[in-house]
């Protein structure tokens, strides 16, 4: 009995080390969307480039998307930007873009200089679907599948490794074009 | 003399910012004392998901901001504090409830201070009985072993006479 006892403190020390060394590399600001599994929440907000279109959660219907979150304001969108272009050119991911917190000039003269590596740009001024999807800082990116409902979330700025690493398995598994 | 008056409307001015800085959150209007309590109380329990160990209330992080103004949209028009967290929780998930609901993950967080404590008691009740069965056990000593002892207590009170 005494004998088990003095390898109690060993045994408690091992099961701690455990705990901490898996959280190890983890980054505890990048949290796991609320709305996995759940369809893009219902929205009616115009489109950026035609302010008379309304556009709604349909926009996800028929084929896998990214749905990215940016505006103007953001550095860090500013970094992934190439990417998404890459992406969009010479991968064929349908990107749609959700224009968050920003103004349409701005964000028109953003795609003019940068270019558009967006099939479509929903316009958020308010932040409202942003909101209902629970986007805490842009830039976010949403996988969602040809039925239109959410799959995967990546917090931060999207670049060829994170795709390759988080993404390109969502695409064969799902059924994207690339 | 100048230079007081200089100080002195230096700390006004430095004064007056501070008590604006610290108003400018509360632009939310309740029509009774009760909301705004119920108000506080509930931006206080609510994480920003931003921030990462700040609650609403006390953050100015543009989404803590976003989430006041749905507790305060929310709260007037009737609903409940549950319908108020449940609407957030579903948008941001559980990592904005400062308080996790008991559910088969958070079992442990809950239980943990419970299980500490009944361990703790149940060591202090090992631990007594222990020592009270030490006690109790008149036959710590045989006889012989007793005789063995008067005798090295008196050979020592001896020693200390003769010493003296």
């Amino acid at each position: 009995m005494k004998r088990v006892l003095m390898f109690l403190p060993m045994v408690l020390v091992i099961a701690v080390g455990v705990i901490l060394f898996a959280g190890i590399g983890k980054d505890p600001s990048r949290l796991e969307s609320a709305l996995i599994g759940k369809p893009v929440p219902s929205f009616s907000l115009t489109d950026l480039r035609q302010p008379e279109q309304q556009l709604g959660p349909e926009l996800f219907q028929g084929q896998v998307s990214l749905l990215n979150v940016w505006g103007t304001w953001c550095p860090a969108c500013r970094d992934e930007h190439d990417d998404l272009l890459w992406l969009a050119r010479e991968k064929g991911v349908r990107i749609v873009g959700l224009n968050y917190k920003d103004n349409r000039e701005g964000a028109l003269k953003w795609l003019s200089d940068l270019g558009d590596p967006y099939a479509i740009n929903v316009y958020d001024p308010r932040g409202s679907l942003g909101f209902d999807l629970g986007v805490y800082g842009a830039p976010e990116t949403y996988f969602i599948d040809a039925e239109g409902i959410v799959r995967y979330r990546h917090v931060g700025v999207i670049n060829e490794k994170v795709w390759d690493a988080e993404f390109q398995p969502l695409m064969e598994q799902y059924g994207g074009s690339s | 003399m100048a230079l007081l008056v200089r100080i002195s409307v230096l700390l006004v001015l430095i004064l007056s910012s501070a008590s604006v800085a610290g108003q400018a959150r509360d632009v939310y209007q309740f029509d009774s004392p009760e909301k705004v309590q119920r108000f506080q109380a509930l931006s206080a329990e609510l994480r920003c998901p931003k921030c990462q160990n700040q609650n609403i209330a006390g953050s100015n992080a543009p989404i803590s901001k976003d989430m006041r103004e749905e507790v305060h949209r929310m709260m007037s028009g009737g609903a409940s504090d549950e319908e108020i967290t449940n609407a957030l929780v579903s948008r941001f998930g559980e990592f904005v409830r400062y308080k996790p609901e008991v559910d088969s993950r958070t079992i442990l967080l809950w239980a943990t201070p419970v299980l500490v404590v009944l361990i703790g008691l149940v060591i202090v009740a090992l631990t007594v009985r222990r020592s009270g069965r030490a006690y109790t056990s008149g036959d710590a000593l045989t006889d012989e072993e007793r005789a063995r002892a008067f005798r090295l207590l008196n050979d020592s009170d001896n020693r200390d006479h003769s010493s003296r």
